[in-house]
C-alpha cells in the first residue's frame, strides 16, 4: 500500500497541493483525473520521492519515504515520467537497460537483457530494438520509458509482503488509440500481479475504462474519489472542469462514458456562445485533449 | 567520419566498446613507446639496453650518461606526465558532458581550465609574497592543489550561475562559462603584467600548454590525483548513466543524484586542477575524445570513461612528440596541436548535430 497523508506542497507562496490524503491500493489501478494545474503531476512526483512535501509524509507499507534510500527505493517503485529529453545517442534498448542498472539490483547481464527485451515486447517494441532513441516519435519514446520502468521493477528482488508501485505520468497524451490501451493494458496486468499502480489520465474515458479508483483533483486538493461510476458524474464533472460534460452509463457495459456539452449538442449556436462565455477557454483545451472522441460518438 | 546512427545494429555495442578498450590499450603502448624513442637528440630506445647495464655496474661512461639523463629524467617523466594530462582531461571531460547533459561541456570550454589557471598562476606570481604561505604549507603540492581549488571554484560559481531548481541550464551554462574564462584570462593577464621575466616565461607556458616543464617531482605530485581519478570512475560509471536520462529520471532509478553530482564535480576539478597544474591549458582533449568514442561505443560510461583515459593519453602523447619534432631543436606549445586537431572537431559537433547535440 502507498499512502499520502496531509501532503501539502508549497512554492514560493502558493499551494500546489493542499492536504491531500490518497491510498494508491495493490492489485489496483488508481487514475488521478483533473484539469490543468489541479495538481495532477505534483501528487506523482510526491508519490515517487521527488519532491518533498512541505507537510505530510508518504508511506510505503508503512514505513516512511524519507527513510528509504535512492536505490532502495527504486526496487519498490518505479515512474514513468511525462517527458523526457536524451542528449546523447542512446538506442532504445540501451535506454531499457538503464532501468535494471539501479545499485544493489541483480547484476547478471544475461539476466537483465532478458528483463529488458520482455519489457520491450510488452509494448509492443520489439523491431526497434537497436534504433536511436532520438529518432523515434513522440508515442514510440513514451513506451520506451514504459517499457524501461517494467524492467526496474522486474529487476528488483521481489519480497513477500512488499508492495512495488509503478507511477505513469500522462503515459497515453501521444499515444494512438490501439498504444494507449496497450500501455494501459500493460499498467492493468501489473495490478492483476500485486502492484499498486497509479496512472495520471487527461481522458477520462480511458479512466473510466481501465481504472479501478479515481481520485478527482482540482486547485490542488481531491474533489472526489471512489470507483468511475461514483465519479463521473454529470454535476461533479462539470463543476471540476468547468464545462458542461453529460455522464452517460448504457445500461449493458456500466461503464460510464463522457461527453463534453459541445460535441454532444454540435456546433454552438450565437446563444448558447454568449451563455458559455466564461467557460469556452476551457471547453476548447478540453477539446485538445479529448483524444477518444470518436470512439464516444459511436 | 563514422556516423552512429548509419552503423548502429549492425554491430552489438557492447562488443565494440570492449573492442575499443583493447584497441585503446595498444594505441596508448604505442603512443608511450613514441613519446620515449622520438626526440631532437635523436636518442632512441635502442640505447636502453646501455642504460640499463650502465645503471647497474655503475659505468661512467659520458655517452651512456647523457643517454641516461634524456631517457630516464627527461623522456620518461614527460612520458608519465602526458599520458596523466590527457587521461585527466578526457575523463573530466566525458563526466562534465555526462553531468551537464551537454556534449560540449569541455572543461577548457566552460571556464575550468581558466580557473585553475588563474590559481596556478597567481601562486607563480605572488608565491613570494602573498600566496607564501601557500606555497610553504604545501611544497611541492602547492602548485596542483592551488590548481585544483581554481578548478573547484570555476566549477562552483558555474554551477550556481546556471543551476535553476536543481537543473542545469545548458544555454546560461555555456555563456557562463565563456564569461568565468574570459574573467579568469583577465586576472590572469593582469598577474602577467606585474610579473618579472622569468615569471612571465612561466605564465606564458601555462596558457598555451606544455609538458615540456616535466619532471619527476612533478610526477609525484600528479599520483595522488590519478589515483583519485583511478578509484572514483568505477563509482560513477553508473550514476552518470542515469544523469543522461535527466536528473529526476536518474533518482527515479535510484541513484543517489547530490552524492553523483559532488563526486563528479570534485573529481573532474580535482583532474583539470591537476593537469593543468603541470601542463598549463591543454584545450579540446576533453570534448575530441569522449566524442569519438561516443560515436563508435555510444554513450554508456563503461566505455566512455576508461576507453576515453586511454585514448585521452594517447592522443596527448602523440600531440607532443608533434610539438618537439615540428620546429625541434625549439617546442611548440602543446595547446597549439590540441587547438588544430581539436577545432574541426568541434565545429563538427556543432555543426552536425546542432548546440547541445539535441538532433
Amino acid at each position: 500500500m502507498l499512502e499520502a497523508k496531509g501532503i501539502t506542497v508549497e512554492r514560493s507562496g502558493r499551494k500546489l497541493l493542499d492536504d491531500v490524503s490518497v491510498e494508491i491500493a495493490p492489485e489496483r489501478v488508481t487514475a488521478i483525473v483533473g484539469p490543468n494545474g489541479a495538481g495532477k503531476s505534483t501528487l506523482i512526483k510526491v508519490l515517487a520521492g521527488e519532491i518533498v512535501a512541505t507537510h505530510g509524509d508518504v508511506l510505503i507499507d508503512g514505513r516512511n519515504l524519507k527513510s528509504f534510500r535512492a536505490a532502495e527505493l527504486a526496487a519498490r517503485r518505479a515512474i514513468v515520467p511525462q517527458s523526457t529529453f536524451l542528449s546523447f545517442p542512446f538506442s532504445v534498448i540501451e535506454v531499457v537497460t538503464l532501468g535494471a542498472s539501479v545499485p544493489g539490483f541483480d547484476q547478471n547481464p544475461e539476466h537483465s537483457k532478458r528483463i529488458a527485451e520482455d519489457a520491450l515486447s510488452d509494448v509492443g517494441l520489439t523491431d526497434f530494438r537497436d534504433r536511436l532513441y532520438s529518432q523515434l516519435s513522440g508515442g514510440e519514446r513514451q513506451r520506451v520509458h514504459v517499457a524501461r520502468a517494467l524492467c526496474q521493477l522486474n529487476t528488483g528482488i521481489r519480497r513477500q509482503g512488499h508492495t512495488a508501485v509503478l507511477l505513469l505520468d500522462e503515459p497515453t497524451s501521444s499515444l494512438d488509440l490501439s498504444h494507449q490501451s496497450l500501455v494501459l493494458g500493460e499498467a492493468r496486468s501489473q495490478a492483476d500481479e500485486g502492484r499498486a499502480v497509479a496512472v495520471v489520465l487527461h481522458d477520462l474515458n480511458l479512466a473510466a475504462a481501465w481504472a479501478d479508483d479515481i481520485i478527482l483533483m482540482s486547485s490542488g486538493a481531491i474533489a472526489a474519489r471512489g470507483p468511475p461510476s461514483e465519479i463521473f458524474r454529470d454535476d461533479l464533472l462539470s463543476a471540476v472542469f468547468g464545462c458542461q460534460i453529460r455522464a452517460n452509463i448504457p445500461p449493458p457495459a456500466g461503464t460510464p462514458y463522457m461527453l463534453p456539452h459541445f460535441l454532444r449538442s454540435g456546433p454552438a449556436r450565437p446563444a448558447d456562445r454568449e451563455a458559455e462565455a466564461g467557460s469556452k477557454h476551457r471547453s476548447i483545451e478540453y477539446a485538445a485533449d479529448q483524444r477518444g472522441t470518436a470512439q464516444v460518438r459511436d | 567520419m563514422l556516423r552512429a546512427r548509419d552503423s548502429i545494429g549492425m554491430v552489438d555495442r557492447e562488443a565494440r566498446g570492449r573492442l575499443l578498450i583493447a584497441g585503446s590499450v595498444a594505441l596508448l603502448g604505442a603512443a608511450m613507446l613514441l613519446s620515449l624513442s622520438v626526440g631532437p637528440t635523436g636518442i632512441t630506445l635502442a640505447s636502453l639496453p646501455r642504460v640499463l647495464v650502465a645503471l647497474f655496474t655503475g659505468s661512467d661512461d659520458a655517452a651512456v650518461a647523457r643517454e641516461y639523463l634524456v631517457l630516464v629524467d627527461l623522456r620518461l617523466p614527460r612520458t608519465l606526465l602526458g599520458a596523466f594530462v590527457g587521461a585527466s582531461l578526457a575523463v573530466a571531460g566525458a563526466m562534465m558532458q555526462g553531468l551537464f547533459r551537454n556534449p560540449l561541456a569541455d572543461p577548457g570550454l566552460i571556464g575550468v581550465s581558466s580557473g585553475a589557471a588563474l590559481a596556478a598562476v597567481a601562486t607563480i606570481a605572488l608565491g613570494n609574497t602573498f600566496a607564501a604561505p601557500w606555497v610553504k604549507i604545501f611544497g611541492v603540492y602547492a602548485l596542483p592543489f592551488a590548481a585544483f581549488f581554481g578548478g573547484l571554484a570555476a566549477t562552483f560559481v558555474l554551477v550556481s550561475v546556471a543551476g535553476r531548481h536543481g537543473q542545469l541550464m545548458v544555454g546560461t551554462l555555456l555563456l557562463a562559462g565563456i564569461a568565468i574564462g574570459a574573467l579568469a584570462g583577465a586576472l590572469t593577464g593582469l598577474l602577467s603584467y606585474t610579473s618579472d621575466d622569468r615569471e612571465l616565461r612561466d605564465l606564458t607556458l601555462w596558457s598555451m600548454g606544455s609538458l615540456s616543464g616535466a619532471s619527476w617531482p612533478k610526477v609525484i605530485a600528479t599520483l595522488p590525483f590519478a589515483v583519485a581519478v583511478a578509484l572514483a570512475v568505477p563509482r560513477l560509471v553508473r550514476g552518470l548513466n542515469g544523469f543522461l536520462l535527466g536528473e529526476a529520471e536518474a533518482f527515479h532509478m535510484g541513484i543517489d543524484v547530490e552524492a553523483t553530482k559532488r563526486l563528479a564535480i570534485a573529481i573532474s576539478a580535482a583532474a583539470v586542477g591537476a593537469a593543468v597544474a603541470v601542463a598549463g591549458v591543454v584545450g579540446f582533449v576533453g570534448i575530441v575524445i569522449p566524442h569519438v568514442i561516443r560515436l563508435i561505443a555510444g554513450p554508456d560510461h563503461r566505455f566512455v570513461l576508461p576507453a576515453g583515459a586511454l585514448l585521452g593519453a594517447a592522443l596527448v602523447l602523440v600531440a607532443d612528440v608533434a610539438a618537439r619534432m615540428i620546429v625541434r631543436p625549439a617546442e611548440l606549445p602543446l595547446g597549439i596541436i590540441m587547438a588544430a586537431i581539436g577545432a574541426p572537431v568541434f565545429l563538427h559537433l556543432v555543426t552536425r548535430r546542432g548546440i547541445g547535440g539535441v538532433e
